[in-house]
């Protein structure tokens, strides 16, 4: 009984994240189609190719999200400081695009410092797409 | 008889001077370790990318000018909102070195030249010298990375203890 009580806990602790991240999709979908008249929505595949493209950044070094993330979204990443990146696939991760804030804080950052630029709400569509066909 | 009283005299004399070593000197009463403080900001958002670095560690005027660049912030980009900024920005101010007392804090605050504002903690004359033993290349191996991951090698780093009891560097 007790073992399923948590299976029901877990299922719908898991159902509020999966909701919080289709809650944060609308939004830049919104967000998308103020950018471009014409978006037509967000491409998983578009989102894989965005994580592992690779750039020069003007510091002389290639640079791309699978950098610090690794090139694998399941598996944990580290900072250029030595720390413990959680995975990005929200299919490991259930807690990954639950908070907004947090979303945008590491988007607003993140971006900045590889592309050197501020993402669109098109490519932070791509990219979470991407990350929820993880299985 | 003599000889008996030259050893009794070297005894005290050896003991009298490291229970005034153990104690800081002469002219300094304070403790040796750096306070707990807590900030659930500060830890947070600070140990987001590196391990948590106690304010003791640098003084105020360096804590001020790095969080005045934290969109520079070592070569990455650390913004955060206002409001969390000014918070831990107020948070380091009241505990930085030069507002602690902690003979830790103190020697490193009197390692700092008045005019330098370093930004690095291993920058400061009092880390170098704390570490002119260890080679460069075991600052690289890949469970340390660099000189700036402190908890590598001093396990309560985090905690603002950095006694030799509690060092152990990994291979």
């Amino acid at each position: 009984m007790r073992n399923a009580y948590l299976f029901l806990a877990l299922f719908f602790s898991q159902q509020a994240m999966a909701e919080s991240v289709n809650t944060l999709l609308k939004k830049y979908e919104l967000l998308a189609k103020q950018e471009n008249a014409a978006f037509v929505g967000f491409a998983a595949d578009k989102g894989e190719r965005f994580f592992h493209a690779e750039r020069l950044h003007s510091d002389g070094k290639n640079v791309s999200c699978a950098t610090c993330h690794t090139a694998d979204p399941r598996k944990p990443g580290k900072t250029r400081a030595n720390k413990v990146i959680e995975a990005m696939a929200i299919s490991v991760n259930p807690q990954r695009f639950s908070d907004e804030a947090k979303v945008e804080k590491w988007f607003g950052r993140n971006c900045k410092d590889v592309l050197e630029r501020a993402c669109t709400a098109q490519e932070k569509g791509d990219f979470i797409a991407y990350l929820l066909s993880i299985k | 008889m003599k000889k008996w009283l030259q050893f009794l005299v070297l005894i005290t004399s050896i003991s009298a001077t490291s229970a005034l070593l153990a104690s800081g000197g002469f002219s300094d009463n304070s403790q040796q370790a750096m306070p707990a403080v807590a900030n659930a900001k500060w830890k947070t958002e600070c140990s987001g990318c590196h391990m948590l670095y106690h304010p003791g560690l640098l003084p105020e005027r360096s804590w001020h000018k790095m969080m005045a660049g934290l969109d520079k912030h070592f070569g990455e980009n650390a913004s955060l909102d206002d409001a969390s900024r000014d918070e831990i920005a107020r948070f380091l101010a009241l505990n930085s070195a030069d507002k602690q007392d902690n003979r830790r804090s103190n020697r490193i605050n009197q390692s700092i030249p008045a005019a330098a504002t370093p930004l690095r903690i291993s920058e400061t004359r009092y880390f170098t010298s704390k570490h002119d033993e260890i080679a460069a290349s075991t600052f690289k191996r890949k469970s340390i990375g660099s000189a700036a991951n402190c908890v590598a090698c001093h396990q309560a780093a985090e905690k603002g203890d950095f006694s030799e009891s509690q060092i152990r560097i990994p291979r």
